[in-house]
């Protein structure tokens, strides 16, 4: 099931995104492959999130093409559009649940739009999901103003897998838990990429994650991918930026 | 191998086997879902019954779990059921699901002449605690008044100049406008009616005392109850959800003195300004009006309006200004500092400032009305 180079299950093509006068992203391209967890890393500000933002079409960009499932997003149809996104799941940064549904109402959202079956599956899927983020089923009934950062995360990607899709996007999971929860949450990502066949592009700076969960890291600077490849590729690397990140002072501490 | 999903049921001997086949995802799962409910009523039977799903071409956690819900209901009783042919690649997905309790039963709550009352009497019960928090806000902006006096440093101009700006400046044209044909209409309606009885030139005097009593100020309070109060309340509301409030606490900030002192100072600045704006506005169009539909001319108007109204109409009108804008700012803050984690607490806020604000406003009115009656001004 991995690695089917012809067929990346994202392509994206020279794209280009300006605010204003500031070119965040310079005639950018990536290929992510099927069934891969692509780590996505790069200095603070260099628009990692912009990227991810620009695929899932919530920045507009002035040129570039960018490929989903196979299908084109700039000349797809509404209901093409609506079946890719239908097939990807979405963890935001800061979470982004629904403030005034409970933690069950949020997961069950997209499966009552998409989806028709009844209350009782969407009730037990949504604790088997529960159960599969690490949460107990007494969350369900809370309010997401209730719940601590870290149970915010899992519920977020309890959201996203909710129509079990086939390619996730997760911005910076990891970021404000604690290096246990961090190291659960990897283990998590990684359990569910095998069980449930998932592709992942993680936008992440938690060196944890790279070395334990990614297949491959692209490296964003300066609008462009400078670098893709392994974990290895990427310590053999003379960019300076990566020679700093992987060869600073945490990146020892994490490898020891 | 994927297609649409089935279960067919093959008997072996005296055991039956249930044999999935095709693509067991969401994308199916109303079909899956009938077709589990549909085998699940072989529960009890004597056989014993095994499910089968090496010919499954797809797995998700949809098609998982309804794999382990038929397990588990053909399970209760004397027959065990099994699950076979199950591929390395999807049987930690089922471990997984397997963890998974039954559901607890999720409690709805149902509407009840009991659960009615009981929400009447807690509205009602509210109503004092909504103006024991309008006194705890008056007293709380009069304390950090009183520090701001002595502290005469501490004091946040920029802060105050920027609400200034916000709820007076960029509030002239929209209230000048208003006013401005409220005084047109009431000048129209006058006359048209006042004419049968050929008394015309009344129209000055009542639009003279209306507006400058009660029609000025009342309608500014109300507009900016509208514009300026919803805004305070979104404002505070958002700052509070997002723990700015709290923020600002632990830095020892007042947030009572940094965000509220302000505001509450901007809006008692300004209202008199606007009422005294409308004012003007609108006999400027009653006015009009009166020139060129009732035939008065801007002279016998003018010293008509002389004769009809005296200062004390216009100290009546402006000194419920100031009032009325405490009254909207501190309805404003109270229902922004009390709003909750969600969207909808904001929304519900806000709705909240904006009516008990009119509504104070109106009751405001009316006090006054007897006061200003019992002094004889």
């Amino acid at each position: 099931m991995a690695g089917d180079i012809e067929n990346p299950i994202i392509r994206v093509r020279d794209i280009t995104v300006q605010f204003g006068a500031t070119r965040v992203l310079d005639g950018l391209n990536l290929d992510v492959k099927r069934g891969e967890i692509l780590g996505f890393v790069g200095p603070s500000g260099a628009g990692k999130s912009v990227l991810t933002r620009t695929i899932i079409g919530l920045v507009p960009k002035v040129a570039g093409s960018i490929e989903v499932f196979g299908v084109d997003l700039d000349a797809s149809s509404t209901s093409q559009r609506r079946n890719v996104e239908r097939r990807w799941g979405v963890l935001f940064q800061q979470g982004a649940l629904f403030s005034s549904l409970t933690v069950r109402q949020n997961i069950q959202f997209p499966m009552r739009e998409y989806l028709r079956v009844s209350q009782r599956l969407m009730d037990e899927i949504t604790m088997a999901k529960l159960a599969m983020v690490g949460l107990k089923p007494e969350v369900a009934e809370r309010f997401p103003s209730e719940l601590s950062g870290g149970m915010i995360k899992r519920v977020a990607l309890a959201r996203a897998l909710s129509l079990d899709p086939d390619l996730v996007f997760l911005d910076e999971p990891t970021s404000g838990l604690d290096p246990i929860g961090a190291g659960d949450f990897d283990e998590l990502v990684r359990t569910l990429q095998r069980t449930l066949g998932l592709t992942v592009f993680m936008v992440t700076h938690d060196l944890d994650s790279l070395y334990t969960a990614c297949d491959r890291i692209a490296v964003l600077g300066n609008g462009k991918i400078i670098a893709a490849g392994s974990i290895a590729d990427m310590q053999a690397s003379q960019h300076p930026w990566l020679r700093q990140y992987f060869h600073g002072k945490r990146a020892r501490a994490v490898m020891s | 191998m994927s297609g649409e999903p089935k279960l067919e049921r093959i008997a072996k001997g005296n055991a039956l086997a249930l044999c999935a086949t095709g693509t067991w995802t969401a994308s199916f799962a109303p079909v899956l879902e009938r077709m589990v409910a549909d085998a699940e009523k072989l529960a009890g039977g004597p056989q014993s019954i095994f499910i089968d799903v090496s010919e499954v071409a797809k797995l998700d956690t949809f098609g998982a779990w309804l794999i382990e819900r038929l397990r588990r209901s053909l399970t209760q009783g004397p027959i065990e059921a099994q699950i076979a042919g199950l591929s390395a690649n999807y049987s930690s997905l089922v471990d997984e699901v397997r963890r998974v309790r039954a559901t607890p039963v999720v409690e709805t709550s149902t509407i009840t002449i009991t659960g009615m009352l009981d929400q009447i009497g807690r509205t009602v019960a509210g109503l004092a605690g909504t103006v024991a928090g309008l006194v705890d806000m008056l007293g709380a902006v009069l304390a950090a008044g009183g520090r701001v006096l002595i502290h005469p440093r501490s004091f946040r101009l920029t802060s105050t100049v920027h609400h200034m700006e916000q709820v007076c400046w960029r509030a002239v044209p929209i209230i000048v406008l208003i006013t401005f044909l409220i005084g047109c209409i009431i000048a129209q309606q006058g006359i048209f009616h006042f004419r049968r009885f050929g008394a015309d030139i009344f129209v000055v005097d009542m639009l003279g005392v209306l507006v400058l009593r009660e029609i000025g100020v009342l309608l500014v309070a109300i507009m900016v109850a509208g514009r300026s109060g919803s805004a305070y309340t979104a404002e505070l509301g958002s700052m509070k959800m997002r723990e700015e409030i709290d923020a600002l606490r632990t830095m020892g900030f007042d947030p009572i003195e940094v965000l509220v002192l302000p505001r509450m100072l901007a809006l008692v600045l300004a209202l008199p300004i606007l009422a005294f704006l409308g004012a003007m506005a609108a006999l400027y169009g009653g006015g009009l009006v009166a020139w060129l539909y009732g035939g008065v001319d801007p002279e016998a108007f003018l010293s008509r309006l002389r004769d009809a109204i005296s200062i004390d109409h216009f100290i009546v009108g402006m000194v419920k200004a100031p009032v009325m804008a405490a009254v909207i700012g501190i309805v404003a803050c109270v229902e922004g500092l009390a709003v909750q984690g969600s969207a909808e607490s904001l929304g519900q806020h806000t709705t909240a400032s904006v009516v008990k604000g009119i509504f104070f406003v109106i009751v405001m009115d009316g006090v006054f009305a007897i006061f200003f009656a019992s002094i004889g001004m």
